[in-house]
């Protein structure tokens, strides 16, 4: 496939991986932000290949593990009202909340729909007017314009059996928050690709400056992510802490206006509790007013809990410091033990792009 | 998340604004993905499509320039294969 | 399809409106069931089944060594692209008697069914049945029929069982795998699970992805005829995929599969597929390509009269056996190394979130 398996060339790769070996002068720890950067990274042994060289933590980049309990409890209690189907991807269907997941939900009786797009859902509501379909929608900036788009279209078709909701987060404010956590080892991020096609890489400067940081907006495949990494061990080698885009054939520096359009159309910044973090602020999205008649805890009366976060499970799971890089996923007690992909205890270990799960995944045993 | 996939726009299927839509093909497999994000993709276009939404365009020449800065690199590299050389008949 | 006057023209039981629907009382052993038998089961395995749906058969005694297998058949859709369940519940037997080395003889088939099932997909169901059965050349000897209430089944649950006659050379096994051993595909891989997911979640992928769903009788006598003692094992990849079968033979033979990515056959339209759900093709299902085991030195062999069987044109050589080394099973791709290939855990989701 295009733009895909040039980018998985092993002789570039290997070509990469000898630069960043013969560059790095002392190890360096860096963070990729993205859940999909992490698959793909273990999923083609980059971690293993730079061994000593290059730790790579994996970010809180994988929005079904940082979506909030609370926000799992509520799409929990909308699925089984009457009438209520609820749809959402495939991933956040398997995320373990106070009474199970989605999934275990669907099986208790409750109405749960599994979907590729959120436009897919409107389409649902358009053919059953019978059904009230709310989709639970998660995800990064990546994925907003997604959502958004799907409440502009049931806006535009009069829909009033789809509704949203919502728990969307912002990468920015998660980053800002790591690296002031005193016990940061962040020493250089790889910025999520997909993120920034949508909201360019401009206001990382800023950013950049602030923590003395080098962020390299980075792509997906082996090739892209060697280059993200070798451009974040030379800036780090030579002292310098700059803003560079090694992901140009989908990232500009201003990123897509389109996109942006629609989503400040629909939603407005807001402050968002985060699984493992707290709230951060400013670290998510929320509707609009003139747009709230699609909210759907508003449209069924319903208000997110704040007491689910200290359930038993909850507190056994060490989910915070694995996703901010303190804690590796193997030096989590439960990893491995009461905590396997199979039977999830905290959400990192539920999508493949968790940082339990695909370290489980793709090391079980060994301790990197 | 942000699972992006690029897919060549083959054909337009709606150009409205909001309900702007075009098949776009990855690998054997065609899907209707939705446009509103690039309005202005052509056909023969690559896009990134995430969650069912063309949520950029392609840039070709930047790939390719991409592609060529490491194309001295690749020279004179390529991979053994294991099993032609590992004693079968 | 609307015409429930067909039925009410001879049946006792006034049943006007559902008449064209499975009822209750077709499972209740009175004439409506003994007509949803000999009317609607039994012409579609005419030259195949008894005269009778019997409860038991009696069939020829042979002086030979017996293979014996059952297995309970669902899915969802009941159609889907390349296949359906009728047909899956006559090739999923056939093929489990297959790679045992046993040539399949007689299958029994029991079906649940619940209550409300439009007869005419019923209909559809058995005749895509009775024509796996005669592609397959085996005769449905005897069987059953259950009707469950509203919401105790999925529509329609089949079970069959299947008995054959072991051929030699018999393959020994996963446990006599040796190091060295070649490992191969007879097709491209992952092609049921696509086409039945692309169905059931109406992801609209144009053309729909095709089931493998099929026989692989005639890939396995190749295989005895070509390579028959060299052989170890043969399994038909299912649920899980290549990846659980493998895991499954490594801890029986205690060694490492090690697999090279740029070897696995993958059709365009599961590669596509894949990479838009993110799923990884060695962890979908298949109903009708088989992974085999054979000695290394009689691999190309194999690979060769596999090559001539229809469907199996793309057979191909993905992995050998190593001494156990970091995990069960390896892979190697982009980069030199082998990654550890994890067993499948649950059904694979699409990774789109
Ligand atoms: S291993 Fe399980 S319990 Fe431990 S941090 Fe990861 S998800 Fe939580």
């Amino acid at each position: 496939m295009k733009f895909i398996d040039e980018f998985r060339d092993p002789a570039l790769a290997t070509e990469l991986v000898r630069r960043i070996r013969a560059t790095a002068q002392q190890p360096r720890v860096l963070m990729e932000v993205c859940g999909g950067q992490t698959h793909s990274l273990l999923r083609h042994g980059i971690d293993v290949e730079l061994q000593g060289i290059v730790e790579l933590i994996h970010g809180p980049g994988c929005p079904v593990c940082v979506t909030d309990i609370s926000a799992i409890d509520l799409a929990q209690q909308l699925a089984s009202l009457p009438g209520v189907v609820l749809a959402s991807f495939g991933d956040m269907l398997r995320v373990p909340a106070s009474q199970g997941s989605l999934l275990t939900a669907r099986t208790a009786g409750a109405n749960v729909m599994m979907v590729y797009s959120p436009v897919d859902a409107v389409r649902h509501a358009q053919r059953h007017p019978e059904q009230q379909v709310v989709f639970f929608a998660v995800g990064f900036e990546t994925t907003a314009p997604a959502t958004a788009l799907a409440v502009l279209q049931a806006h535009q078709l009069g829909l009033e059996n789809f509704s949203l909701l919502v728990s969307h987060v912002r990468v920015q404010p998660a980053m800002e928050a790591l690296m002031q956590a005193p016990d940061n080892r962040v020493q250089g991020f790889l910025a999520a690709g997909h993120v920034c096609s949508i909201t360019g890489y401009d206001a990382y400067d800023d950013f950049a400056q602030r923590y003395r940081v080098p962020v390299v907006v980075t792509g997906f495949e082996p090739v892209d992510l060697l280059q993200g990494i070798l451009e974040c061990v030379t800036q780090l080698e030579s002292g310098t802490a700059e803003v560079r885009n090694t992901y140009g054939r989908s990232v500009t520096r201003f990123g897509n206006p389109a996109a942006q359009r629609v989503v400040e159309t629909v939603y407005e910044i807001d402050d968002r509790a985060w699984r493992g973090f707290g709230v951060i602020s400013a670290g998510g999205y929320k509707l609009r007013d003139q747009y709230e008649t699609f909210d759907a805890p508003r449209r069924f009366g319903l208000t997110r809990s704040t007491e689910t976060n200290d359930s038993a499970t909850a507190q056994r799971c060490r989910a915070g410091e694995v996703l901010s890089g303190r804690l590796k996923p193997c030096d989590c007690p439960e990893f491995g033990m009461a905590c396997t992909p199979d039977s999830p205890l905290g959400a990192p270990m539920v999508s493949s792009e968790g940082a339990c799960a695909a370290w489980f995944r793709y090391h079980r045993g060994s301790k990197l | 998340m942000c699972l992006g996939v690029p897919g060549k726009v083959v054909e337009w299927i709606d150009r409205d604004p909001v309900f702007g839509r075009a098949l776009v093909e990855f690998g054997g497999i065609r899907r209707e993905c939705h446009m509103a994000c690039v309005p202005d993709a052509e056909i023969g276009n690559y896009v990134i499509v995430h969650a069912g939404i063309a949520i950029t365009r392609v840039n070709e020449q930047e790939a390719e320039r991409t592609l060529q800065d490491f194309a001295a690199i690749a020279e004179g590299l390529s991979e053994p294969d294991e099993f032609n050389s590992a004693g079968t008949i | 399809m609307n015409e429930p006057m067909l039925w009410n023209r001879n049946c006792p039981i006034p049943i006007a409106a559902d008449a064209e629907r499975i009822s209750l009382a077709h499972g209740e052993g009175a004439r409506l069931s003994r007509r949803l038998i000999s009317e609607i089961i039994l012409p579609r395995f005419a030259a195949t089944a008894n005269r009778r749906f019997a409860d038991a058969a009696i069939v020829t005694t042979i002086g030979c060594r017996l293979a014996i297998c059952t297995d309970s058949h669902t899915v969802s859709p009941m159609f889907f692209p390349g296949g359906d369940l009728g047909s899956l519940s006559v090739y999923g037997t056939v093929n489990d008697l297959a790679v045992t080395g046993a040539y399949p003889r007689w299958l029994t088939m029991s079906l649940i069914i619940e209550e409300g099932l439009p007869i005419a997909i019923l209909e559809r169901i058995l005749d895509s049945a009775g024509h796996a059965a005669r592609e397959c050349k085996v005769t449905i000897v005897a069987g059953d029929t259950k009707v469950v209430p509203r919401g105790a089944a999925d529509g329609l649950f089949i079970n069959t069982s299947g008995v054959g006659e072991m051929m030699d050379p018999v393959p020994p096994g996963p446990q006599s795998i040796l190091v060295g051993d070649k490992i191969l595909v007879s097709g491209p891989i992952g092609r049921h699970g696509i086409a039945v997911m692309s169905a059931r979640e109406s992801f609209a992928f144009d053309p729909a992805p095709l089931s493998d769903s099929g026989s692989v009788i005639h890939a396995v006598a190749s295989l005895r005829n070509s390579v028959g003692e060299h052989l170890r094992t043969i399994r038909d990849a299912t649920r899980g995929g290549v990846s659980a079968v493998l895991h499954e033979w490594a801890m029986e033979c205690g060694h490492t599969f090690a697999l090279t990515e740029s070897r696995i056959p993958v059709t365009d339209e599961v590669r596509g597929a894949c990479e838009l759900l993110g799923l990884d093709p060695l962890y979908v299902a298949n109903e009708g390509t088989i992974i085999v085991a054979v000695a290394s030195r009689f691999a190309e062999i194999a690979v060769t009269a596999l090559r001539h069987v229809p469907g199996c044109e793309q057979a191909v050589i993905i992995g050998e056996v190593q001494s156990r080394g970091i995990s069960p099973v390896t892979i190697r791709r982009t980069i030199g190394s082998a990654q550890p290939l994890d067993e499948p855990s649950g059904a694979p989701l699409p990774r789109i979130c």
